[in-house]
């Protein structure tokens, strides 16, 4: 059996991040993963948001981490090679009556140490982004507030701890774990391993593992947001994210412009019983259209180009539960929104307690920075030109419509924790993510994952074990 | 580099454009394909009937291509292949366009020409675009997608499948799946009429007993990683799902044919106006868009029905850039608009100048609803022109009619193209 330092279950975000976190130090770490790749639960379908803080009670773990993982997302983005872009949210105020809600909520931003917050009267709002509906009497300026690739935060996180020695073992489903002297034992369907510190970054299934280990139980439940995205025609049409006052629900539904230049509409928010179901349902999706109109003004929904469900981990306690609940077992539970924002500051967080408590060193020979596949299609004519020189691959276009090259295609699939899957190219170059939604490229991306990782075309798969895209060989 | 005229597709609308040009006496004459053989779709269309309007043959796809390109060829038409456009600009010169490419093989090149013609064609409309709820498993494919698996690949995609839309490759693929050992439980088409021709529905869902369940809709995907079956429901006249008609269909696949968009981004960039209606380039009667010397032919115009309609256009097309290139001084004249009416959902072209069209012209238009023993009427200003019954009129099929020069003596305002129904 093998035996690690700290092993992590989910390759999430949040997982990733205490791995990146935990490799700045001296020690066996390994991700265990149930799908064939990181990001693909939660972290995957959300509102690629970079929360300011403001929305958060203060004093909880979820205003404190929002804080400080907006802080670190700077330097993060820049180490890490994420897309990223602080282009400020508005929260509009549609009645004169919730007006006295909006100071409320700028209040709250300060207890909460957010600094660039602003109330704007309508008209001042709708200077700023025009769009806006006539109705909107008042708003929240967030200018720390920002978009990101998820996609990309997670790769780059995980990619950056593999760099640094994390090794991560996929299509790995931990089953249960137990005590045994001073180590965690976890038993999953591709073997036992060993542990001294096990971190539970397991998503909406996080309360499983918990309550395996501890009396005081948790319950999660997976709470679905439906989204539509949008062409990228109408990628300009708001400038920044725009909220409506939160409800009851969460923050309401927002329209944001995306790092790739698409239009973001969504998410609902239904609780459900189950923990996997990212179906989207004709309601969802009629209460998406609806309420993105409530603030801003001549959406063109004809332009969907998508749409998709994503599920928020949400803990009973409407908080994160962060910290050591029993003796080597360290919880990174309940993490939804503002989690992706968090993430940074979790890893942090929980790095340096595991540190602590196992007395690891600090790392030399630690690597802070990694690139991302280029993107080679968004680069000035002339670096283009010399892109392609250097490797004519580039210059092989695959993704007509992302302009998604052979070149970076091979990329990913050669990168570090490179992409095994249909997904996984999709998810790390945009091949297939376009407006074609990869009619054209996937038989194209299917090739090239047959020929380089190298595989059977009928082993080449969209993402889980069962997820195979061809099923017989005809000639 | 600089060439005379540029051609962006080397699929049947830009051979024919091509060669038209070339033959109506422009020698420089180059096309820009980004797949590494010229031909287009075609190459992945292995069923026959192509080519009966304009070799009298029932010729397969790929037959029919390799006519265009043997000629083209002939002709010493110099052809990029897996070359991609990535842009296309004016001139900064102010005479002309700029079309920006790249491939493997030259890198990224800038080229200037005096014309341009647009063929790149179209693409399906993705599920994404239907907004159809349900789980995202694998097995959700464009029929197309499935006829390059099937044709091109050789592999099968599916065992048991449903298709929804009732477009021409979902047809096409309906007996093409069925004839590679897969279920095809039906077809679900959620307007009143197929989208596509008749013979199609005759030959490849009649002729095998598959069931076109005219206004349903597929309501619920299933199936956590491979689609494991789809609901579907019959649709209301506004065409929405009629709770306590659901149908639940176990299937592994689920075909998409429900639509083609004609590929503007390029048109869209570049500045060219484009049509609500066709999502096409609106054009006059020498197929020339909005932005002097460049035209457009084919799927990317409008998306046609027969492919012997795609060469027929765009030889008309490849002779009108070759006229524009020489400067064959075309008098200025009025333009009139075409304007749709009755069941006529566009034409193309939407406008013409009397003073610069040939003697006939041909104009081009589908319409909305299947009409029996209606007629199409053409009246400019007011004034009735034309008066033709037609059997039967389909939305799957084009129709065309004949405007005569002479017709138009004195015509100011609008000529009006509509349907009059018995």
């Amino acid at each position: 059996m093998k035996g690690y330092d700290a092993v992590i279950v989910g390759a999430g975000v949040t997982g990733c991040a205490v791995a990146r976190e935990l490799s700045r130090r001296e020690g066996r770490f390994l991700v265990l993963e149930k799908e064939p790749d990181v990001c693909e639960g939660t972290s995957k379908a959300n509102s690629a948001i970079i929360h300011a803080g403001f929305d958060a009670e203060p004093g909880t773990w979820k205003a404190r981490m929002n804080v400080r993982g907006n802080a670190m997302m700077d330097k993060l983005s820049e180490e890490l090679d994420i897309p990223f872009q602080r282009i400020g949210a508005l929260v509009v105020c549609l009645c004169e009556e919730d007006l006295p809600k909006l100071r409320a909520l700028y209040e709250k931003g300060k207890t909460n140490g957010v600094p660039g917050l602003r109330l704007l009267t309508g008209q001042e709002a709708r200077e700023l982004e025009p769009n806006l509906q006539k109705e909107v009497c008042g708003a929240l300026l967030a200018e720390t507030s920002g978009i990101v690739c998820p996609n990309e935060r997670t790769k780059g996180l995980g990619e950056k701890a593999a760099q640094n020695g994390v090794e991560f073992r996929f299509d790995t489903e931990v089953l249960s774990l137990e005590r045994s002297e001073e180590s965690w034992i976890l038993h999953t369907d591709t073997g036992d391993v060993k542990a001294r510190a096990v971190v539970n970054a397991a998503g909406v299934y996080a309360d499983r593992l918990h309550n395996l280990v501890s009396e005081e139980k948790l319950a999660i439940t997976a709470r679905r947001g439906e989204y539509m995205l949008l062409d990228k025609s109408a990628g300009g049409h708001v400038r920044h994210t725009v909220f409506q006052l939160p409800g009851q629900y969460g923050k309401g539904v927002l329209v944001s412009p995306t790092v790739h230049g698409n239009l973001l509409l969504g998410p609902t928010a239904r609780d459900l019983e189950e923990k996997e179901s990212t179906a989207t349902t004709a309601d969802g999706l009629r209460e998406v259209a609806e309420k993105s109109a409530f603030g801003v003004e001549g959406l063109p929904l004809r332009q969907v180009i998508t749409s998709f469900s994503g599920l928020r981990a949400h803990e009973a306690g409407d908080d994160f539960v962060l910290g050591e609940t029993a003796d080597g077992f360290f919880d990174a539970a309940g993490i939804e929104s503002p989690g992706l924002t968090s993430a940074p500051a979790i890893g942090e967080y929980l790095a340096e307690k595991i540190a602590e408590k196992l007395a690891l060193p600090e790392k030399k020979d630690f690597t802070p920075t990694r690139r991302g596949v280029p993107h080679i299609a968004s680069l000035p004519l002339a670096e283009r030109v010399e892109k392609i020189r250097e490797n004519p691959a580039y210059g092989a276009i695959v993704c007509r419509c992302e302009e998604i090259s052979e070149g970076e295609i091979l990329d990913a699939i050669h990168s570090t924790l490179g992409a095994r899957t249909l997904d996984g190219v999709k998810r790390r170059t945009r091949a297939g993510m376009g407006r074609c939604q990869s009619g054209f490229c996937s038989p194209r991306v299917m090739e090239l994952l047959s020929r380089e990782l190298p595989e059977e075309l009928l082993e080449i798969r969209k993402n889980g074990k069962a997820s195979g895209i061809v099923l017989e060989k005809l000639r | 580099m600089k060439h005379t005229i540029v051609i962006i597709g080397g699929g049947p609308a830009g051979l024919a454009a091509a060669i038209a040009a070339r033959e109506s006496g422009v020698s420089d004459v180059i096309i820009f394909e980004r797949e590494p053989e010229l031909g287009g779709i075609l190459n992945q269309c292995i069923h026959n009937g192509f080519g009966l309007h304009t070799f009298r043959e029932e010729l397969t796809g790929p037959e029919y291509a390799q006519r265009y390109v043997e000629k083209a060829e002939a002709l010493g038409i110099p052809a990029k292949l897996s070359t991609t456009v990535i842009g296309l600009e004016r001139a900064s010169s102010g005479e002309g366009l700029l079309v920006t490419t790249v491939s493997r093989q030259d890198g990224l090149v800038q080229t200037e020409a005096k014309a341009v013609i647009l063929a790149m064609g179209c693409r399906e409309r993705p599920r994404g675009a239907l907004n159809i709820p349900g789980l995202r498993p694998t097995g959700v494919f464009s029929a197309g997608t499935a006829q390059r698996l099937v044709n091109r690949e050789g592999y099968l995609p599916g065992r048991e499948v449903v298709i929804l839309g009732s477009g021409d490759i979902g047809l096409i693929m309906a007996r093409r799946m069925t004839l590679e050992g897969a279920k095809v439980k039906c077809v679900a088409e959620i307007q009143p009429y197929s989208g596509g021709l008749k013979r199609n529905i005759v030959q490849c869902l009649n002729d095998y007993d598959i069931p076109l369940k005219l206004n349903h809709t597929v309501v619920d995907i299933r199936g956590k990683e491979r689609v494991t079956g789809v609901t579907i429901a019959r649709v209301d006249e506004r065409l929405t799902p009629i709770p306590g008609t659901e149908e639940e269909i176990f299937c592994d696949t689920l075909l998409l044919s429900v639509g083609l968009i004609p590929e503007n981004e390029l048109s869209r960039e570049l500045g060219v106006e484009l049509s609500p209606v066709t999502s096409g380039p609106r054009v006059n009667e020498s197929l020339e868009t909005s932005v002097p010397g460049v035209f457009a032919c084919g799927n990317v115009l409008h998306v046609h029905d027969l492919v012997d309609y795609v060469s027929e256009e765009a030889a008309e097309a490849g002779k009108n850039a070759a006229a524009y290139c020489k400067g064959e001084p075309a008098e200025a004249g009025r333009e009139i608009p075409l304007c749709p009416g009755g069941a006529v959902r566009y034409t193309v072209p939407a406008a013409v100048s009397p003073e610069k069209m040939g003697a006939q012209l041909t104009v081009r238009f589908r319409v909305g609803k299947n009409l029996r023993g209606a007629s199409v009427v053409v009246e400019a200003d007011g004034r009735e022109l034309l008066c033709r019954k037609r059997p039967v009129m389909a939305p799957g099929e084009m129709e065309q009619i004949s405007l005569k020069k002479e017709w138009l003596t004195g015509t100011e305002q609008e000529i009006k193209i509509f349907t009059r129904e018995a």
